[in-house]
């Protein structure tokens, strides 16, 4: 089963200098008990994409076109504020760069955490019970007397673990973690992605992981999407994506990642050009400016090719790009 | 030439003043030292990366180095000349031959002002309105790969990769000998890193400068330093040369911190040295090894006795039971 | 990293900043609205002698308590000066003390918030238990008290409304530079080299002196209340010297038979409180980011 299906999104924004279309024609699928991971340098429509599944979009944006089919039914577009609330914190969950923003500074831990329960009908003691167990999976020591503390009391890193089993508490069939590592030292992220791919697999949730540290997504996500200036221009496998990027901008994107040198180089690889203005796309093939392989066809939209079953690259060079050095 | 190093800062330390009178009455430690005892020499024309978790010290020291920051002991040798306790006025002159980058890239441009006169301003500043300004604008903006036209920006125009470049441009605007660079490629998309590690390589090799970089990121320490430090709770745990560090890192922390390093390739197999618990707060400091509540190879006698400096193979460490023989040696013992 | 903020970070095009706050002033009713009264108020204060027939002061025994007519648009008064010429001038004089006292307020604030905020600590201390001292004071007290010491005048209206105002600007500028000072930008500043006072005039104060200017817009009609409050209770502009709290005086005590007269001391008070505190307003929505409306 598709626990999210995002089919053809497109997404306007209202801005004094005219429309900016933020996303064009995105489609994506998280599949049951999967971990899917968004790649994509700022500007490429990672947030926009969220807060329009979560409803959230700010007042001058609206979605043009698409569907999100939440669990095969609700489209997410035309759910009212009532639906959508009932399953933002329930169904769908999130976790966030700054676990501030999840974590109220004056209620004690227990508290919120009860708080986050209100639909279940259980009583206090069994709620606390249930927060217990969470925070014993996200590995916080102690955690009978730590309910009673307060946000302020735990260190960065345990914060994040508490706002992720906030997250996970309700059980909830998605949950969306948008750069929830980016603020952290490596040992602690490392540590959080270990604890996130267990917990996925106890729970059986399926994640939507954003992030724009490709180690990260390496290492955790069974498949990913690589978006660029509001576009998917690639989405498969991770295994596919890493070992046989086919779109051009992915192939660059993974090229520049200094982590993928094992030594010292005189020149690191970047990408010559900048993000198009997206008040002014261009026809055409959203890269094409940037792109070594671009000619007369990318000035019309490439379509979704698909490189193999679950592999599709927006781009009309899927046969040229095969195996140029990646 | 002098054989005298740019740079030389020994028994470094700097201390916080927390909480206020009341905790003072009630007893409690008020002070804490966030750099403690740190020493080292740079090079003229090398790089130095300062590594470690949050909280380590590292962007306490280089804010010591630079003066914004007093020194409570130590010294800091700058071409020879003592820095700590400098009076202010002979700062002024220094600032001409050191200047600091800092962590946000469009945070640390006055909002206000136009990129002309950010990049204008190391001139005001030192009474050098003499030359030609536009011009030198336009040299400064030429130098990092910046059109033209964007002297007329404001900060909040920019990305955060032209206002990286904006900030090395006045860096160098005064033709220092050392650059401070707190975090250069912080917050930044990897291939905006890899422009401003390109960029910052060149001018050192075009302008001679030293540098001395603190950052988290690893994979930057290996692509622009030739030597580094890894600090733990205010100290140096582990100092030498980069290449050799990463070939072997000898202390259990930096093998830590190395292995932490998620890579982009799904199939790695990774053999992590998992830490254990927090990070000790400076108020409370273990006895003997600092390092010693984290470490998986921790004996007794690192609970008890802090180990002195040593030197093992180009690299100078503290640690009881340094590691020999590189990352698998690492590995064989975290599988253990 | 957001989109939002890469959104609002491109470029605009450049139109005159002046022009783009006034269309956007206008494009508000309550702006609009404010922005006339302002403008009404302002120019008749400073063509007060132009559109007026009679000198402010000029007695006429035989034309007392005159209602309003054609030659006396406001009526006149007891002394039988023509009440709409008294108004046009007192204009004058309550924009005058507004604008004058809030100006030297402003100084007064900026120059004593950033001396607090950038200075060392105990000078800080220190100021701000001065700050709360003198705002402990009633407005009433302090006036009663300077007037006891120098005599009922125009300058000690000033005077009691500049002791008023510049403790609150001083301290949200204290507040703000206090912040700025540890920002990146103003250590990056230090690290140049750059003298303190470079570092306050050109890195602290464009960053602080936005809110502080709105707060002032919305002050002045407090100002000109407490001038017309002063000079109603014979604290403030002497006799026969006009000031809208001296008609409305005036007309308190003949409000039974001759109501037009507190009506001519009032209206202009009412007008000119409402046009500033809308244009304040009005202006602190285009200002202010966090409480900006979106577009």
């Amino acid at each position: 089963m598709t626990v999210l299906d995002v089919k053809d999104l497109s997404v306007d924004f209202a801005t004094e200098a005219g429309t900016l279309q933020a996303l064009r024609k995105v489609s994506l699928e998280v599949p049951a008990n999967r971990i899917v991971g968004i790649v994509g340098e700022s500007g490429c429509g990672k947030s926009t994409l969220i807060n329009a599944v979560l409803g959230l979009l700010a007042d001058n944006g609206a979605v043009t076109a698409g569907q999100i089919l939440f669990e095969g039914k609700s489209d997410l577009v035309h759910l009212d504020g009532n639906g959508m609330r009932a399953l933002r914190g329930q169904k769908i969950a999130t976790v966030f760069q700054d676990p501030m923003g999840a974590l109220n500074p004056v209620l004690s831990v227990g508290k919120q955490m009860r708080d986050i329960q209100y639909r279940s009908g259980l009583s206090r003691k069994a709620k606390d019970a249930l927060s217990v167990e969470m925070l014993r999976k996200v590995r916080i020591p102690d955690p009978e007397r730590r309910l009673a503390q307060f946000p302020h009391e735990f260190s960065g890193g345990m914060k994040q673990r508490i706002a992720i089993a906030m997250a996970l508490l309700m059980r909830p069939s998605l949950l969306i973690a948008d750069e929830p590592t980016t603020a952290l030292d490596a040992t602690l992220e490392v540590a959080i992605i270990e604890l996130l791919k267990e917990l996925q697999k106890q729970i059986g949730c399926s994640v939507l992981f954003i992030s724009h540290h490709l180690g990260v997504i390496a290492e955790l996500c069974d498949e990913m999407i690589v978006m660029y200036a509001g576009e998917v221009v690639e989405r498969g496998s991770t295994r596919d994506i890493f070992h046989n990027p086919r779109h051009p901008y992915t192939k660059k994107l993974l090229d520049c990642d200094p982590a993928r040198l094992s030594r010292r180089e005189p020149r690191l690889p970047t990408i010559p050009g900048t993000l198009p203005d997206l008040r002014n796309r261009p026809k055409g093939c959203v890269f094409q400016a940037r792109c070594e392989f671009a000619d007369d066809a990318c000035s019309t939209m490439p379509p979704d090719r698909a490189v193999s079953a679950s592999h599709v690259a927006r781009c009309w060079h899927t046969d040229e790009t095969a195996g140029a050095a990646a | 030439m002098t054989t005298e190093p740019l740079l030389s800062v020994s028994e470094l330390r700097v201390r916080f003043r927390i909480g206020g009178m009341m905790s003072a009455l009630a007893g409690r430690r008020t002070e804490i030292e966030a750099v403690s005892g740190v020493g080292f020499t740079l090079e003229r024309g090398q790089t130095l990366a300062l590594v470690g978790e949050s909280g380590s010290g590292k962007t306490t020291l280089a804010r010591a180095v630079d003066g914004l920051q007093p020194a409570a002991g130590g010294s800091i040798r700058f071409e020879g000349r003592e820095l700590r306790d400098l009076p202010k006025k002979d700062w002024k002159p220094l600032r001409r031959k050191m200047s600091m980058m800092f962590q946000d890239p469009v945070g640390s441009l006055s909002p206000r002002l136009s990129v002309r006169s950010l990049l204008a301003e190391p001139f005001a500043i030192h009474g050098l309105s003499g030359r030609s300004l536009e011009a030198e604008v336009e040299r400064l903006l030429a130098l990092v790969g910046l059109p033209r036209d964007f002297a007329d920006r404001y900060p909040h125009q920019l990305s955060g990769g032209q206002a990286r470049r904006v900030g090395v441009a006045r860096a160098v605007a005064l033709d220092p000998e050392l650059i401070i660079a707190d975090e250069p490629t912080a917050g930044l998309d990897v291939s905006i890193q890899g422009e401003v590690l390109n960029l910052l390589n060149d001018l050192r090799d075009r302008m001679g400068l030293s540098m001395l970089i603190i950052t988290h990121n690893l994979h930057v320490v290996r692509q622009i330093a030739d030597r580094m430090a890894v600090m733990y709770l205010g100290r140096f745990v582990e100092e030498g040369e980069t290449e050799a560090i990463f070939r072997a890192p000898h202390h259990p922390y930096t093998a830590a911190l190395l292995s932490a390093n998620p890579e982009p390739d799904p199939d790695k197999v990774h053999n992590r040295i998992a830490l254990s618990a927090e990070v000790p707060s400076l108020l409370d400091r273990p006895s003997g090894c600092e390092f010693h509540t984290r470490c998986p190879f921790a004996q007794a006698i690192c609970r008890t006795q802090a180990p002195a400096p040593s030197a093992v193979g180009s690299s100078r460490l503290t640690c009881h039971f340094p590691l020999n023989g590189g990352p698998s040696a690492v590995e064989a013992i975290a599988a253990s | 990293m957001s989109e939002q903020a890469l959104i609002e970070r491109q470029p605009r095009e450049r139109i005159g900043k002046a022009g783009r706050v006034l269309r956007r002033i206008l494009r508000e009713p309550l702006g609009a609205f404010g922005l006339t009264l302002v403008v009404i108020v302002v120019l008749s204060a400073l063509f007060a002698d132009v559109l007026t027939s009679y000198p402010p002061t000029k007695l006429a025994p035989a034309e007392r308590f005159a209602p309003a007519s054609l030659q006396h648009l406001l009526g006149t008064d007891h002394l039988g000066r023509d009440l709409f010429s008294r108004v046009l001038h007192g204009g004058r004089i309550a924009l005058a003390i507004a604008l004058g006292a809030t100006g030297l307020s402003l100084i007064g604030g900026i120059v004593l918030g950033l001396i607090a905020g950038y200075g060392p600590r105990w000078l800080d201390n220190l100021m701000l238990l001065l700050f709360d001292a003198i705002k402990s004071f009633p407005t009433v007290m302090l006036a009663l008290t300077l007037v006891t010491l120098t005599g009922p005048s125009l300058l000690a209206v000033l005077i009691v409304v500049v002791l008023v105002n510049v403790p609150g600007y001083a301290r949200i500028i204290r507040t703000q530079t206090l912040v700025l000072k540890s920002a990146e930008h103003v250590m990056a500043a230090r690290s140049m080299g750059a003298s303190t006072a470079r570092i306050l005039t050109v890195h602290i104060l464009p960053n602080v002196i936005g809110p502080i200017l709105i707060l002032a817009s919305m002050d002045i009609p407090v100002v000109v209340a407490i001038e017309a409050g002063l000079s109603f209770l014979g604290l403030g502009v002497r006799p026969p010297l006009p000031s809208w709290g001296a008609i409305l005086n005036d007309g308190f005590v003949n409000i039974r038979d001759s109501y037009w007269i507190v009506v001519a001391g009032g209206l202009p008070i009412i007008l000119t409180t409402l046009g500033f505190t809308f244009l304040g307003e009005t202006l602190r929505d285009v200002f202010d980011p966090r409480l900006k409306r979106r577009e």
